[in-house]
């Protein structure tokens, strides 16, 4: 039995300790916000914050989580961070399928939790691994930089 | 006039005299002290065979344990075939080479050899028919090879389940195509003797040298080979280029080569492929732990290590000390300005796993920190891994990153090694988009 | 919002039924479909439901998968119905003939169609609900329903000022005559339409709570993970279970004849299963095909007879003198690529199966999981749910089929799951095209033009009805009816099936191909004549208004004729109505010593007539522009050894943010019938970025992905 801290609470998750985080907290936890688009860290679908750092969770086993905070979609909400990146995606209607948009948000987050005022580098850079086939990078962009002005 | 002629034949001596150094290569190990006396009348512990934990086992069981330290797999195996079906390509400058199939299949196979057309195989270099094998085959290693570990490892391969799959023909160019031209090759570069002990040294020193030249094979890949294609002893394992591959200089040399990696670190090196803050294994040498190595009893592994440490230092200005700092947390502004299409190809397919400091967010296989691949100035087996992608096998599962030259220009390739190893390694690359072309065809597949 | 709930049965009452669809909506069932709102109690038609607790529910005919249309169709209800749209509660649609898009007659959601095809019918089904629910409140007030007028889910009567909420006469609108050519508003009374509104669907997509398919969790559900034959239509061999059973956490191998698949208890355990499964393919018939092979017979089968598209005036007198122009352009395989992969979850009991999925035809899915299972189309009840992309993908029901199959086998529920790769190397994918084209030009104009299409028919399959002698009209669109009015023309489309790989509709379509065609052809003609591509253009669109006016605007923010900041960079447009929209877009590109390619800017001027929802307008086509640069950029699936080369996305390459332009969406007023918008950009950016890198760089590509080793002058690889 592995403990895992999601958002504040600890789960017990009886999966091996090769199971990757994405799928603990998707089939074992319950928790569908954090999604699955490539299996390969190549998408963002899955990202989730580690101790505060955007992660991939189809990449990271919950074998070496060990007792580091985790936050997901559903739990990013709380941070102030967290709130603004998610009003200014609706500000400005980012979405569109919503699929990536989980992976996306987490990526924001981190980013504007570390750098509250990305230049237009560090937009690109940090969210160049989230791969949104709806192609709402336009929008991304200016929501991110939305965000730090609130 | 006579001066002349005497002249003429001073020259003549001279230029034999080069030539014979060229040509001469030492044996695998010559550069130990002490002299080397046939096997039988070595005195101590037998340096051939299975650890003492397997010796007591069946041929089969002895057999494929060694088959395993010869790491016939990672060769007669193609990209995603059946293992020991051979098929995998060697592209050679002069052509492509196949490896043959060698399941015990009679039609495609070697299921119809005899023991002494395996021994000759091994020993000789020569085939059943005839024929001469190319020294893709490191037969000059297996010649060092007992009889009884040759038939044991001829054992475990017939054990194993006959694959009926045809070998593709070579596609060598004159006069390459001569496999007849092999016969003087090996007269020069073949013993055709069994590994001799050297008794000043440690019983686990011979062991070791029996591992690594005889079984292992390590100068196959990391001594460079002379102008007749042989591999060159004076410059052991000093580090060349094969199958594309940089395969790095792992004599005692402190900068260059793994000189300062203490015993332990080296064991586990040699066991996993992997020690944090020292890198991973990728590549050929990724296969070889995957195969080989990891299988290895420990005391073998030891064994090996006593014999690496043995190996004189030869320095390889090429290759500067490893970088052990970590980069920044985010790359700044400047440093994306100074190659932005490495740097957003980074930032786009490789942060996720590598991590933007070089220590990875998700395990410590993927670190870049203090490894010899990102602290290649020529960034030719960082640019390998983005083409072809690498497999590894982890004590806790498969890891894989995948391979990028498909959809991935040249350009861009050569531009994200040039910014992984600016940003990682003690001094940056100017890999271009011709020699990621080059190299990129040179990988074995 | 309130969470949308999944169909429940209803048990409406026979009364319900009797006045269901009597709005007399054009083309829709008269029966009422089994979809309702908890305690609901007025339901005139299909789409609406108005509880005594004053809840609105609207059900929604067209899945919501990124294109906002969830929102637009609600507005045009709400519009019309006057319900308070903040309190409007929306639900999937179950599978019902009441729900056929009117355009296909299927229950389907794609080709640009859901606000063209339901424009008019939920205006109408709207007012007439409204018109009941006046009717009523009049009634209790005894006053003459003309004296009443709705507002915001209320009935208020002003010169009594008297007022009564919806829920409180849903009761009686129900025992109402529904009215049967209600009126509609005119354009100034809409009170949404036309103003950006916020989308319903977006909210529960930045927290975690919005569920896909994939997310859907019965009690109890399995995973399992799936695996085909690499090679088409290969079947399975043998099957080495050992290694897999072994791993804990694995409980079922199931082998079919054509896939395998891993059920475990968790989709990672399943994972695991399947890689440790030895399976071995009899690879059949296709193992030896391979992209050379697939363009030759393609190449071969262009030269072939072909059916007549579309024959204006005389051709042949047309080619008669003039400057004579020829093109050939071509157009590879594409996948999908969604980013939700493909999924479908199912509880398979002997004498009925649930099924959850997120589909763009639901209806078909019923179906076909009923006969792959062998039960009464009844006995199967599905479950819409978002789509996390359709592109097209999710007009098949293949997924469902397979899943079927394997839930069969399988005790207790089982969603069944496409990894990444197996997503990409078992789609169906957008087909090759091969297009010769020529046009005769004199007086500057152009007089004659002719056009073959050549490439496999997705409507021969999809909807039989639409192919006419030998002709796929999908096939083409935008080139039959192109927008140029040439005086003599003639389309010919020749069917050709490629060997083993199966073909589907991609996001544009038909006009994906003749758009590039055109659109490349035009300006090269443009080019060699030695006159501006924008002038050129507007001299062939008298008859065509609207995309001249677009092509004006477009020219005019995009800075048409002003120099660039580099040599190496270039402007292309492109021009095209399709999907009942009219756009020009306006490319700036720019090409590196290497024939690297950076996109700078995309401008595009749109009239799509009326706008629903402007923004989702401008959504759409952004998203669109950069899905159909991803392609021209990068696209290509290849065959060899019978299997699709790409895997996932480190070698199907899909542009990321610090690719994508910079866009500009200007929406030009129109009082025009709404027209489609969510392929328009996708077929607009590949010829505009194309006609960049020839200005840029004088080099013509006639083929996609981009060759950037053409564009360096480089010999080819
Ligand atoms: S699913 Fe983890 S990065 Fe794509
Ligand atoms: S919104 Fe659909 S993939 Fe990003």
């Amino acid at each position: 039995m592995i403990t895992l801290h999601v958002n504040g609470q600890p789960h017990d998750v009886d999966a091996s300790p090769d199971t990757p985080l994405l799928w603990a907290l998707r089939d074992v936890l319950g928790m569908t916000g954090t999604k699955f688009g490539c299996g390969i860290a190549q998408c963002g679908a899955c990202t989730v914050h580690v101790d505060g750092q955007a992660v991939r969770s189809c990449q990271l086993s919950i074998g070496s989580v060990g007792d580091q905070a985790i936050t997901t979609i559903e739990g990013i909400g709380s941070s102030d961070v967290g709130a603004k990146v998610q009003k200014a995606w609706l500000d400005l209607e980012v979405i569109q399928c919503g699929y990536c948009q989980s992976g996306q948000i987490m990526s924001a987050a981190a980013l504007l939790a570390h750098k509250p005022h990305p230049t237009d580098e560090d937009i690109d850079a940090a969210m160049a691994g989230n791969i949104c086939r709806c192609g709402t990078y336009v929008r991304i962009r200016e929501a991110i930089k939305k965000a730090t002005a609130a | 006039m006579k001066r002349f002629h005497w002249g003429l034949l001073a020259l003549a001596i001279v230029a034999c005299v080069v030539a014979a150094w060229i040509i001469y290569v030492p044996g695998p190990t010559a550069f130990a002290s002490g002299s080397t006396v046939a096997l039988g009348d070595y005195k101590g512990t037998n340096p051939t065979g299975v650890p003492v934990s397997l010796a007591s086992g069946d041929i089969v069981k002895r057999g494929e344990y060694l088959t395993r330290a010869a790491d016939c797999e990672a060769c007669h195996t193609a990209k995603g075939g059946v293992p020991y079906a051979g098929g995998l390509a060697f592209n050679l400058p002069f052509g492509t080479l196949y490896s043959p199939n060698i399941t015990p299949d009679k039609e495609t196979g070697i299921g119809n050899w005899t023991d002494a057309d395996f021994i000759n195989a091994l020993h000789k270099g020569i085939a059943p028919d005839g024929s001469r094998f190319y020294p893709a085959f490191p037969y000059p290693s297996y010649t060092l090879l007992t009889n009884d570990d040759v038939l044991a490892i001829k054992a475990y391969l017939f054990s194993l389940k006959p694959v009926r799959q045809e070998t593709e023909p070579n596609s060598l160019a004159f006069p390459f195509n001569q496999r007849w031209g092999m016969m003087f090759w090996s007269l020069f570069y073949n013993s055709n003797e069994r590994y001799r002990p050297n008794p000043s040294q440690s019983a686990e020193w011979n062991r070791g040298a029996y591992l690594a030249e005889a079984l292992g094979h390590c100068g196959e890949c990391h001594t460079p080979r002379n102008l007749l294609q042989a591999v060159d002893n004076k410059k052991k394992f000093a580090g060349a280029v094969t199958a594309g591959w940089r395969a790095y200089n792992i004599t005692q040399d402190a900068t260059s080569g793994i000189g300062s990696w203490d015993l332990d670190t080296t064991a586990k090196f040699l066991a996993h492929g992997h020690v944090e803050g020292l890198g991973t294994a990728s590549g050929p040498m990724g296969e070889a732990i995957d195969m080989s190595l990891r299988h290895m009893a420990p005391e073998d592994i030891n064994a090996l290590v006593v014999y690496l440490k043995s190996i004189p230092a030869i320095a390889d200005t090429s290759l500067p000390l490893p970088k052990t700092m970590l980069a920044s947390g985010f790359p700044t502004n400047q440093e994306i300005a100074e190659n932005a299409r490495g740097a957003m190809i980074f930032a786009g397919a490789c942060a996720a796993c590598h991590g933007w400091s070089g220590k990875s967010p998700i395990l410590s296989y993927a670190d870049f920190v203090g490894g010899r691949t990102v602290n290649d100035p020529t960034a030719r087996n960082v640019a390998q891994a983005i083409i072809w992608g690498v497999t590894r096998h982890t004590p806790n599962g498969v890891v894989t990153m995948p391979g990028f030259g498909k959809a991935y220009s040249d350009e861009e390739i050569a531009a994200v090694s040039n910014y992984i190893t600016a940003r990682f390694g003690a001094e940056k690359s100017r890999i271009t988009a011709a020699d990621i072309k080059t190299i990129g065809k040179q990988a074995s597949q | 919002m309130e969470k949308i709930a999944t169909s429940e049965i209803s048990k409406l009452s026979r009364r319900a039924l009797l006045q269901a669809g009597a709005a007399g909506i054009l083309l829709l069932s008269f029966r009422l479909p089994q979809a309702r709102a908890a305690g609901d109690t007025f339901a005139p038609n299909a789409f609406i439901r108005v509880g005594n607790d004053d809840v609105v529910t609207l059900v929604m005919p067209q899945v919501e998968m990124g294109q906002g249309i969830y929102t637009a169709l609600a507005m045009i209800l709400a519009d019309e119905l006057d319900a308070n749209f903040d309190k409007v509660v929306l639900q999937h649609a179950p599978p019902d003939k009441a729900y056929n898009n009117p355009i296909f007659g299927v229950q389907a959601t794609g080709g640009s169609t859901s606000v063209r095809a339901f424009w008019d019918p939920l205006r109408k089904a709207g007012a007439s609900a409204r018109g009941m629910l006046v009717e009523a409140a009049a009634q209790q007030w005894s006053v003459d329903p003309s004296t009443c007028r709705a507002s915001n889910s209320e009935v208020i009567h002003d010169a009594s000022g008297r007022k009564v909420g919806y829920g409180a006469v849903a009761s009686l609108a129900a025992t109402l005559k529904p009215v049967s050519d209600p009126k509609l508003k005119t354009l100034k009374d809409f009170t949404l339409v036309g103003r950006p509104v916020q989308r319903k669907d977006t909210p529960d997509k930045t927290n975690g709570k919005c569920q896909y398919g994939i997310d859907a969790m019965p009690a109890g559900v399995k995973f399992a993970v799936i695996a085909e034959c690499p090679v088409f239509g290969g079947k399975v061999g043998h099957v080495d279970d050992a290694k897999a059973k072994a791993i804990k956490g694995v409980q079922q191998i199931v082998v079919l004849d054509d896939c395998v698949a891993v059920v475990g208890d968790t989709t990672w355990t399943a994972i695991r299963g399947l890689s440790a499964l030895d399976i071995t393919w009899n690879e059949g018939a296709n193992a030896n095909v391979d992209s050379a092979q697939i363009w030759e017979a393609l190449r071969t089968a262009s030269k072939g007879p072909g059916a007549v598209a579309k024959k204006v005036g005389d051709v042949d007198a047309a080619f008669a003198g003039g400057t004579h122009y020829e093109g050939v352009y071509e157009l590879p395989f594409l996948a999908h690529a969604t980013m939700e992969p493909l999924n479908c979850t199912l509880h398979y009991t002997k004498d009925a199966c649930e099924v959850w999925t997120g589909t763009q035809v639901i209806g078909r899915v019923q179906e076909y999981v009923a006969k792959a299972l062998d039960l009464p189309i009844e006995k199967v009840t599905v479950h819409n749910f978002y789509i996390g992309g359709g592109f097209g993908r999710r007009l098949e029901q293949d997924m469902a089929i397979k899943a079927a199959r394997i839930a069969k086998e399988v005790d207790g529920p089982v969603k069944v799951m496409w990894r990444r790769e197996e997503d990409t190397q078992h789609d169906v994918y957008r087909p090759v095209y091969h297009n010769a084209v020529s046009a005769s030009v004199k007086d500057g104009k152009i007089v004659g033009w002719t056009h073959r299409i050549t490439g496999s028919s997705v409507i021969v399959r999809w909807l039989p009805p639409a192919f006419k002698d030998g002709v796929d009209i999908d096939a083409v669109d935008g080139a039959a009816d192109q927008p140029y009015g040439f005086p003599n023309l003639k389309v010919e489309y020749i069917r050709a099936e490629p060997p083993a790989v199966p073909t589907g509709f991609w996001r544009g379509v038909g006009p994906n191909n003749n758009f590039f065609t055109i659109e490349s052809f035009i300006d090269e003609i443009a080019h060699r004549e030695k006159v501006d591509p924008v002038a050129f253009r507007l001299r062939h669109l008298d008859g065509n208004p609207r995309l001249k006016a677009a092509i004006q605007l477009a020219a005019e923010k995009g800075n048409w004729g002003s120099t660039l900041s580099s040599p190496r960079m270039g402007r292309g447009i492109s021009a095209q109505n399709a999907f009942g929209s009219f756009i020009a877009t306006v490319c700036e590109a720019e090409v590196d010593e290497s024939g690297e390619v950076r996109v700078h800017r995309l401008v595009a001027a749109v009239d799509t007539g009326i706008m629903v929802n402007p923004d989702t307008i401008v959504a759409q086509l952004e998203g669109g522009l950069i899905f159909g640069l991803t392609a021209a950029l990068f696209g290509e699936i290849t065959i060899e050894n019978g299997r699709v080369q790409q895997s996932n996305f480190n070698d199907y390459r899909i542009l990321r943010i610090d690719e994508a332009p910079k866009i500009e969406v200007h929406l030009i007023p129109s009082t025009e019938h709404p027209g489609g918008i969510g392929e328009t950009g996708t077929t607009a950016a590949p010829p505009a970025l194309c006609n960049a890198l020839f200005a840029a760089t004088g080099v013509r590509l006639t083929r996609l992905p981009i060759d950037r080793n053409a564009l360096a002058g480089r010999k080819p690889a």
